[in-house]
């Protein structure tokens, strides 16, 4: 929630008492949402978890304990057991979360330097530049996407990049998910521009840019911020899926969708080895959902 | 109507260029992937084979070239041959794989609205009662759970521990309808999310018109509920629930794929993802554009929908 009161206070300068107690009803609103307060207690304890990681989980995600066997059920060792190499499969669990939650968040990040500045420019630049741009995002929207992080996957597989196959799963999916984002941004701006106190900032003298950085970003913050909220569980679930097939973050790093396969292929023999990741990831998306539902409750004007 | 037809006209002609852009982009990022067609066949190929197989498929000429081949063939409707599949036509291979998909997606397509839209009815009906609140739980599982994570859980549940269902492959055994049982959790699979979807809409929208002046002046005037229901209530709430129909239509040719491989079903997903491991160039181009193609159609079909049912909004 910082990261709202924060924007409030950087941006709204003029009617700074208003602003505030808009931002501060929101907050309110959410606070008193018992699912997304419950979301964000969840997701709260998974980014704790993968960030301290190393610490908490009792085994090397990556080392085989092979006096203990492969498939083995859950002991005082191995709480959850061992998967089909003799690995921990409580560590790779606690390990997953990283993966997850990274390619989640840090997806929708960069989704948002790709939409901000080609949705502003869109509805900012004129009519030439607002066809051009919208027309490429109309091509681009039409490319089925997870064909296209496939591809994406396998042609960025030999390049070296910071980060490995996590970087280019994250490049992947912001590639292919910017547009609908770069289109809200573009609609919000539109509507902002013809508002009253955009025009009292251009009579007073602001510029183009001043306008639109100052008094039109933080403005459009709102439904901004509810839709990358939702894009972070489609993310995870884009991860997963593509982890499950074989495409996307190379073994033996541990993912919650790597798991899954994995343990799909002894699903006969032992069937816990893949509920653990499924319920996993489920309950980190219907967290980041609720957080999503509970922001735009808090955030839509209609509500007010 | 003319409005109407001028409009649909010149977003099936945009049709044109988006297909175009789809096609150099799959074009070029597919010969970016590393390797080729002929080392991933099991047998490794010597150099001199690979030069030969090469000429005959005019992989050795320039990438451009390539293009305008491709490109000209397609126009033609020749999406050329599979490289991997003996003597099998793109074509062909994606007929195939489009008839199990569409089979898979209109059961799920039924089941989705089936499910959803009864759900979401009867939800709003009984609003704040247990029916109301289970149908919302439903809803919320069903949205946020992954597909190829639900498909497995069933799997685990029906296919493993009960054993009551088949879990793997999909026999057609009556022209294009497979096995009645093997087609049961892949339907129920792909159809969660969309009878998730539906089924928030339509309590929304039920809500909604249950609201509305006109629903109270039919009371007031002592109609029976059931005709309220039907005349009123009914054709009012589809209209935000038809104009979701077709993203979620689209969403079941597109997203099927995961679900195909789960459950091994040889639709035309399992064979986009097989033709990239394999380098299938005529493939992967194929099933990208045909995707494409319905993304364009049925995003048409939405904003048909939205000025037929609400005549205010302008095409």
């Amino acid at each position: 929630m910082a990261g709202i009161t924060q924007t409030a206070r950087a941006g709204w300068l003029e009617p700074a008492e208003e602003a505030r107690s808009l931002w501060r009803q929101a907050l309110r609103r959410m606070l008193r949402n018992r699912l997304a307060m419950l979301g964000l207690i969840v997701v709260a304890s998974l980014v704790l978890v993968a960030v301290f990681a190393d610490v908490v989980a009792p085994h090397d995600p990556n080392a085989q304990d092979c006096a203990t066997g492969a498939l083995r059920g859950p002991s005082a060792e191995h709480l959850l057991g061992t998967d089909g190499t003799c690995r921990d499969v409580l560590s790779r669990l606690i390990h997953g979360a990283r993966v997850s939650l990274s390619v989640g968040i840090l997806s929708q990040v960069a989704i948002l330097f790709i939409a901000l500045p080609i949705g502003a420019a869109a509805a900012m630049g004129g009519r030439l530049v607002d066809n051009l741009l919208m027309r490429f995002t109309d091509l681009t929207y039409a490319f089925p996407d997870l064909l296209a992080i496939i591809l994406l996957r396998q042609v960025l597989e030999d390049v070296e990049v910071p980060g490995g196959s996590l970087m280019v799963i994250i490049l992947a999916i912001s590639l292919v998910g910017w547009v609908t984002v770069a289109r809200l941004v573009r609609g919000q701006m539109l509507s902002l521009k013809e508002r009253e106190y955009v025009a009292a900032a251009r009579a007073v003298g602001a510029g183009g840019t001043r306008v639109t950085l100052v008094h039109m970003l933080p403005n459009s913050m709102g439904p901004l911020i509810v839709v990358l909220t939702f894009g972070v569980p489609l993310a995870i679930f884009a991860e997963s899926a593509l982890s499950f097939i074989g495409v996307g973050i190379a073994p033996p790093t541990a993912t919650w969708g790597g798991m899954v396969d994995s343990g799909y292929r002894a699903v006969f023999a032992t069937p816990m080895l893949v509920v653990y990741p499924a319920v996993a990831i489920a309950v980190t998306m219907m967290a980041f959902t609720f957080i999503g539902d509970g922001l735009r409750d808090a955030l839509d004007p209609r509500t007010r | 109507m003319l409005a109407m037809m001028a409009f649909v006209l010149r977003r099936l002609l945009w049709l044109a260029p988006v297909l175009f852009f789809v096609a150099v982009v799959t074009f070029l990022l597919m010969h970016a992937v590393p390797g080729g067609p002929w080392d991933s066949s099991g047998r490794p190929v010597s150099s001199t084979l690979e030069r030969q197989l090469d000429a005959k498929y005019g992989l050795d000429e320039p990438l451009w070239r390539q293009f305008l081949t491709f490109s000209g063939n397609a126009i033609q409707g020749d999406l050329g041959i599979s490289f991997q599949l003996q003597g099998r036509s793109v074509s062909g291979i994606i007929v195939d794989g489009l008839g199990v998909t569409a089979v898979l997606g209109l059961f799920a397509l039924v089941f989705a609205v089936v499910v959803g839209v009864s759900l979401g009815v009867l939800a709003a009906l009984k609003q704040n009662t247990l029916v109301d609140y289970l149908s919302v739980t439903f809803a919320t599982l069903g949205a946020s759970t992954p597909s190829f994570v639900l498909g497995i859980l069933l799997i685990v549940v029906f296919g493993v521990q009960l054993g009551w269902l088949p879990v793997f492959g999909w026999e057609q055994k009556w022209w294009l309808l497979p096995d009645p049982r093997q087609a049961i959790l892949p339907t129920i699979t792909l159809g969660m999310l969309p009878a998730a979807y539906l089924a928030r809409v339509t309590r929304a929208a039920v809500v909604e018109v249950l609201q509305q002046d006109y629903v109270r002046t039919a009371e007031a005037k002592g109609l029976r509920e059931r005709s309220i229901l039907m005349r009123h209530v009914a054709r009012n709430a589809s209209i935000p629930i038809l104009t979701v129909a077709g993203p979620l239509a689209a969403s079941l040719v597109t997203g099927s794929f995961i679900v195909e491989t789960v459950f091994g079903i040889p639709g035309i997903g399992k064979q986009f993802v097989t033709s990239v491991f394999q380098r299938d160039y005529g493939v992967i181009m194929g099933v990208t554009l045909f995707y494409a193609a319905v993304i364009v159609v049925a995003n048409l079909m939405v904003d048909m929908m939205y000025s037929v049912v609400d005549p205010r909004i302008r095409t």
